[in-house]
């Protein structure tokens, strides 16, 4: 045990008023934990996709809705056209089933090391009250693919759209038992307002954030 | 950081003689103001908020020694290491341990303020390793000869477009950029190329969540989310108040702390890390520390002060301070500028060294009235006043003038004959204009402003009147 924990507990507990742990005040916080109490939070409407779809568009990423998982490769096509970029992009694995030749897309499943343009990744969940994506990182959930390409291209379904960021902690519980190593929430591309309080995208992160939904 | 400020009073009068820094304020003044105000409205119940969390922060502060356990407990079992940090050099000595166990050569670090306390990147240059700032303000201010930050979170605020473009400039041996969009490409492609060599990625915290023992980090760069995904060594350094119990909790004060810091909803990014990377898993930390930092804090935290530690570094109280507004950050002379940095500089440094701080205040209540958490922070400023006199810290001109006040105000007949004099001489000094130019003792104030002159008669002897008159009718 360092001495510097030790020290430091002590001085904190002198300034509390006790000499050691206080098992009273361990099983209330144990108990106030476990309730997970939830604080005020703006009302949401009953429609969560299109409250989400409004405050992502605020948030400056751009939307596609499409009507089966099968159409992805070709809205990935039609996106990066319009950019009037290169069909090339390093992709999660869970989108290695799809037809990508047939959309003329060289879709690479591996993490991206930097040198991607173009990076398609699955979301977890997505909060409706920020317009918020949800990542959680995995094996198959490499966190860079969201990161260091220019444009991110992330696939949502609908049906995974929750209310609060409450909701999505719960969610995480619920499905995955505990915290995987990192959750990254992404509200629209990567911005500074660092020079003049002016704001500027790209600053590190992808410069573009497309939404291709999924019903 | 290098302490200054015990040259606060020449410092804030140098900044406010400053052209090009004032010309700078001005543009910004406000910006955050007007945005914050909007931003809050989208919340149902505003004030119902802050004080759920104002209840937040002090629960866990009432009992922070078991929240700090239960903290540790949880982050250790998710492989994070927890070292702990009595002073700003430990926490150094921490981080070049870590670097040497580790052979690591380049840190990437993400906005921390507490590792400004320490003058951490000093320390790791001393050693021979690299360290590049990658916030872009604080990466502007490290180039410029590590410029001390100005503001909590927007580092470079004092600085305009074309000093920016004056260093790039000269820095990257690059032609000016005019624009700040060309200004800011610039420094992602050299930014760029340090993420993917960087062996040490450096952070703060935001919050710590004691169930899940996770760090918390929001920044809208992503600079913190590439510093904790891509090199193999993650070190949070954070003060030992950042304890928040839940997620739900932490979700509660994030609602407020990017409201009242930019005015924005959410920022870009907000990552929660937890402990080491798992089987298979190709990006993040292999090796994952939290540095937990009093250098302190818990003499705050014994003191009257006590409350500041509720603090979850929003800036809002700097962003509606008058003061703040019109001398800048760097007055201030450490890493906390504005109302709350007056509030805990003197328990961090010295009640001494910054004495001018508590009282570089009108007490006009602006930062209690926007502060998330509400930190009473000019019932604060005026506790150290108070320590300030107990302690004899005050100069002997006003010691003694309070002393002779005291004599006076405590004989009621001395008293209203001295101010009966008093304000018939005020009054005859005014003259025609009814204004005073100077006065002997209170040249701080005459120096720079007019005094008003009293109307010739004290209130006692008005009211005196009043009720004479009264009687009469």
């Amino acid at each position: 045990m360092s001495s510097a924990r030790d020290n430091i507990l002590a001085r904190v507990r002198a300034a509390l008023g006790r000499q050691a742990a206080d098992p009273a005040a361990r099983s209330a916080a144990q108990v106030h934990m476990a309730a997970h109490p939830i604080g005020p939070r703006p009302a949401l409407p009953e429609d969560l996709r299109a409250r989400f779809l409004e405050n992502a568009l605020k948030l400056e990423s751009s939307t596609d809705e499409l009507a089966t998982r099968k159409d992805i490769p070709v809205a990935v096509a039609r996106y990066l056209d319009r950019l009037g970029v290169d069909r090339r992009a390093a992709g999660w694995p869970e989108f290695a089933d799809l037809d990508w030749a047939a959309a003329g897309v060289d879709l690479a499943i591996r993490p991206t090391q930097g040198l991607d343009p173009v990076g398609v990744t699955g979301v977890y969940c997505a909060i409706a009250e920020t317009g918020t994506l949800v990542v959680l990182a995995g094996s198959e959930a490499p966190s860079a693919t969201l990161l260091l390409p220019d444009t991110h291209i992330a696939v949502l379904s609908a049906g995974r759209i929750v209310g609060s960021m409450e909701e999505a902690f719960a969610l995480i519980r619920r499905e995955r038992g505990q915290m995987p190593r990192a959750v990254n929430m992404i509200s629209g591309p990567s911005r500074t307002g660092d020079i003049e309080q002016t704001i500027v995208l790209g600053a590190h992160g992808p410069f573009r954030v497309h939404l291709l939904i999924l019903p | 950081m290098q302490i200054a400020t015990m040259y606060f009073k020449d410092r804030a009068q140098l900044k406010l003689q400053d052209e090009l820094l004032q010309y700078n304020l001005n543009k910004s003044k406000g910006k955050f103001v007007g945005k914050r105000a909007e931003a809050i409205r989208e919340l149902d119940d505003f004030e119902a908020t802050r004080d759920a969390a104002k209840s937040i922060r002090q629960r866990v502060l009432d009992n922070l020694d078991t929240w700090l356990e239960i903290f540790e407990e949880n982050a250790r079992a998710r492989g994070t290491t927890v070292l702990w940090a009595e002073t700003p050099d430990e926490v150094n000595r921490h981080v070049l341990d870590i670097a040497a166990r580790h052979g690591l050569k380049k840190a990437i670090k993400s906005k921390s303020m507490v590792s400004e306390e320490s003058a951490l990147d000093h320390a790791i240059e001393a050693a021979g390793m690299k360290v590049v700032e990658t916030d872009l303000g604080e990466y502007i201010l490290q180039i410029n000869d590590y410029e001390p930050p100005s503001h909590i979170i927007a580092p470079a605020l004092h600085k305009s477009k074309e000093e920016v473009s004056a260093l790039f400039a000269k820095v990257h041996g690059t032609a000016p950029k005019t624009g700040i969009q060309e200004l800011c490409a610039e420094a992602r492609a050299v930014l760029r190329e340090h993420y993917l060599t960087g062996d040490l990625g450096i952070t703060g915290a935001n919050f710590l969540i004691a169930e899940t023992g996770s760090v918390f980090l929001v920044t809208n760069e992503g600079n913190a989310t590439l510093c904790t995904t891509l090199p193999k060594v993650h070190v949070a350094i954070t003060g030992i108040e950042k304890v928040v119990p839940t997620l739900e909790e932490a979700s509660t004060l994030l609602r407020l702390l990017t409201r009242s810091a930019t005015g924005q909803s959410i920022t870009n990014y907000v990552d929660i890390l937890t402990g080491i990377k798992g089987a298979g898993e190709f990006h993040g930390a292999e090796h994952m520390y939290v540095i937990l930092v009093d250098s302190g804090r818990s003499k705050v935290l014994a003191s009257e002060v006590k409350e500041a530690l509720r603090c979850i570094r929003c800036g809002a109280c700097m962003n509606h301070c008058p003061v703040y507004q019109n001398i800048g950050g760097h007055s201030y002379g450490w890493v906390y500028p504005g109302p709350i940095g007056s509030v805990i500089t003197p328990m961090f440094i010295g009640q001494e060294v910054a004495a001018d701080l508590p009282n570089a205040s009108t007490l006009c209540g602006s930062c209690a009235s926007v502060c998330p958490v509400r930190i009473p922070l000019p019932e604060l400023l005026r506790k150290h006043r108070e320590t300030q006199v107990r302690l004899d810290l005050r100069p002997v001109g006003e010691r003694l003038g309070l002393r002779l006040w005291t004599w006076l105000a405590s004989r009621p007949a001395l008293y209203a004959w001295a101010t009966r004099l008093g304000v018939r001489v005020m009054k005859w000094l005014g003259g025609y204009e009814g204004r005073i130019h100077s006065l002997p003792l209170a040249s701080g104030w005459t120096n720079g402003r007019d005094l008003p002159a009293p109307a010739g008669k004290t209130f006692r002897e008005l009211y005196a009147a009043r009720r004479r008159a009264g009687r009469q009718t």
